[in-house]
């Protein structure tokens, strides 16, 4: 709209424009070439800087976020803080071991769980009811729960296992944690395999179907195979997506500053570790806490490549 | 999204002809229960969403009769009379998630126009475009830390200087301290940024080239061609990425939590401490008993409703009001 304002300024100030115009105005050489003073050209310039202004802005928090990550937790780095315990509030020294190892662990328990249901959902979706009323409930279903906050699954795994003690009457645990973080990685999971499997050109199928393979093995060792950069993408994002989840495992897994005791106790993790530790009063827990950051970011950064790296592979 | 209904016509059904093929009694077991386990997992995601609403509302089912819908309008929290009202908490999950927005849309539109229009080097533009995604994966809670220790000491003296100048207005009125809804507002904008800036990057991507060059070819400038043409043709899916990422500014927990002050008591100003629902629900889950827990999955249950909501309706924008080339 504001385009035309201006566009009905330029004939005035002797833009190209044949017919009426010309009639009146005699035809000057100068005319032809960029007038960077008319008013058209005015806006254009002032929206392609505010526009570069904008993008700068937005890259800014992520240059200033790595700066700080890299800068603060970086110095912290030694042989220690893998290998020990965290220290007690106001105590320096220490290291983040056991919550590396817990963040593993509750991850794995995660990926245990999501990829095998959501690739198998996934698969029925892509291969049996694509279009299907069933298919598209479900499709519907899973973008909701895409949508869902991550604290409410938090809260949803609360209500259903810990409240409750079904785990050999263990209320907070690195199982329950694990699920928690399945409900969020799920979605990813499933979206992107649905989609990764309706790429699979048909033909394949047919072919697989022609030299007499049974459905499972069209599935399994033909149509899969076909799709596995999407799938592998998919599955690597979420799983650096759930690494760095803190909402749904604050009153699941909880924290423990001892080593891990087993799937069916508390149990610590970066996330957490770094929450609990930000908002403490004392600089070496903060100190510990930038570490702890560091860390999680170059797992989830070099996760974030990875995906990237394998979903180039198909391209070449 | 408008070549679906050609391939559904064009691709014959291959699951039928298994069945009118000639198999082993074994094949015929293992496709058959191959089937029904990967139908029993795609339903397992439907039953969970299912899951989550009941258990939720089973949970919350203790409040929800006691405080009824006065639970909505009520700012008070009190463990200790049992008293319960998540006003406060509705309050600043709007007014945090809106106000982000606002900032967010123009900074994330305006940087996906400037990554997709011709304005420099495509190198330049691909790593532009690739550090925005990347901002998306660093962890909510990282941003917290980072929002503690470098942001919100660094804006302080601003927002001291907006107290100063605009105090006598209600939203300005206290002293910044420390933790606030303003400096949780700005870490919602760097969470969101990353959403809109994706989702209009495609939109925008999207648009026909057919139309860019009608637009040249009447001799409109870029931003003239962009004003009045490529942004309309891509608004819908843009309204679509901007409710996406309400949701997201809704729900979104840690980093919000570790900076907005945890403040019980309701106040308009943007300057001191505050309060969300998923905020509310990391800090006071791990500790509540009784009616507590359940006046929180109460909050948790109005929190996935608002959630729901706006996740169905940018879903139902993006389907109906895309504009068919």
């Amino acid at each position: 709209m504001s385009f035309e304002s201006t566009g009905q300024r330029s004939p005035t100030t002797g833009g190209p424009v044949p017919g009426s115009v010309a009639q009146s105005v005699p035809f000057k050489r100068g005319s032809l070439y960029f007038d960077a003073s008319l008013g058209r050209n005015r806006f254009n310039q002032f929206w392609t800087v505010l526009a570069g202004l904008f993008a700068t802005t937005a890259v800014l928090p992520l240059v200033l976020v790595l700066l700080f990550v890299l800068i603060q937790g970086g110095r912290l780095i030694s042989p220690a803080l893998f290998t020990e315990l965290p220290p007690a509030p106001g105590m320096a020294g220490g290291g983040i071991g056991n919550a590396m190892l817990g963040t593993l662990l509750v991850t794995g328990i995660a990926s245990m769980l999501a990829i095998p249901i959501g690739v198998g959902g996934a698969i029925y979706l892509a291969e049996y009811d694509r279009h299907g009323w069933f298919g598209q409930v479900v499709r519907f279903a899973n973008d909701v729960l895409a949508g869902v906050p991550s604290i409410i699954s938090g809260v949803f795994v609360y209500g259903l296992i810990v409240a409750t003690r079904v785990f050999f009457g263990q209320s907070y645990s690195a199982m329950a944690g694990g699920i928690a973080l399945a409900v969020l990685m799920l979605p990813t999971v499933i979206k992107t395999t649905d989609e990764g499997l309706k790429l699979v050109p048909q033909e394949l199928r047919w072919g697989a179907f022609g030299v007499g393979a049974s459905q499972l093995v069209t599935i399994v060792q033909v149509v899969l195979p076909a799709a596995f950069t999407p799938i592998a993408t998919g599955v690597v994002l979420a799983i650096a997506r759930a690494a760095g989840e803190t909402a749904p495992l604050i009153f699941t897994a909880l924290f423990s500053p001892f080593w891990p005791e087993g799937l069916f106790n508390p149990i610590a993790s970066m996330s957490v570790l770094i929450y609990n530790f930000a908002i403490m009063p004392y600089a070496p827990q903060n100190q510990l806490a930038w570490a702890a950051s560091f860390i999680l970011v170059l797992m989830i950064l070099a996760a974030n490549l990875l995906a990237r790296w394998i979903s180039h592979l198909r391209k070449t | 999204m408008g070549r679906e209904p050609l391939s559904m016509a064009a691709e014959p059904s291959l699951a039928g002809l298994y069945g009118r093929r000639q198999r082993p009694p074994l094949e015929k077991l293992l496709d058959g229960g191959f089937r029904y386990l990967t139908l029993a997992l795609a339903g397992l995601v439907a039953m969970l969403l299912l899951g989550i609403l009941l258990t939720v509302f089973s949970g919350a089912r203790e409040a929800i009769s006691s405080f009824g819908a006065s639970f909505l309008t009520s700012s008070a929290w009190d463990p200790v009379n049992e008293r319960y009202g998540a006003f406060t908490a509705i309050y600043g999950t709007m007014v945090s998630s809106m106000l982000a927005l606002l900032i967010a849309v123009p900074l994330g539109v305006g940087t996906a126009i400037f990554i997709t229009e011709d304005i420099i080097p495509s190198s330049l533009r691909d790593a532009i475009g690739l550090m925005v995604e990347l901002l998306a994966a660093i962890p909510s809670v990282v941003l917290g830390l980072w929002a503690i220790f470098v942001m919100e000491p660094a804006i302080r003296p601003a927002l001291r200087l907006l107290n100063a100048l605009l105090g006598w207005t209600p939203w300005f009125n206290t002293v910044p301290q420390g933790p606030g809804m303003a400096p949780a507002i700005l870490i919602l904008v760097v969470m969101v940024l990353p959403i809109i800036t994706a989702i209009s990057r495609d939109a925008l991507n999207q648009v026909p080239i057919e139309l860019r060059q009608g637009a040249y070819g009447v001799g409109t400038t870029r931003w003239g061609a962009i004003f009045s043409v490529i942004l309309p043709a891509a608004i819908s899916a843009i309204i679509g990425g901007v409710m996406l990422a309400l949701g997201r500014a809704m729900g979104e927990t840690m980093a919000v939590t570790m900076i907005i002050g945890n403040a019980l008591n309701f106040s308009v100003s943007l300057l001191a401490p505050g309060n969300t629902i998923a905020s509310m629900l990391a800090n006071q889950f791990g500790e509540a008993d009784g009616i507590q827990v359940s006046a929180l999955m109460y909050a948790a249950l109005i929190l996935m409703l608002l959630t729901f909501t706006v996740n169905v309706a940018a879903q139902w924008i993006v389907r109906r009001l895309s504009l068919r080339y």
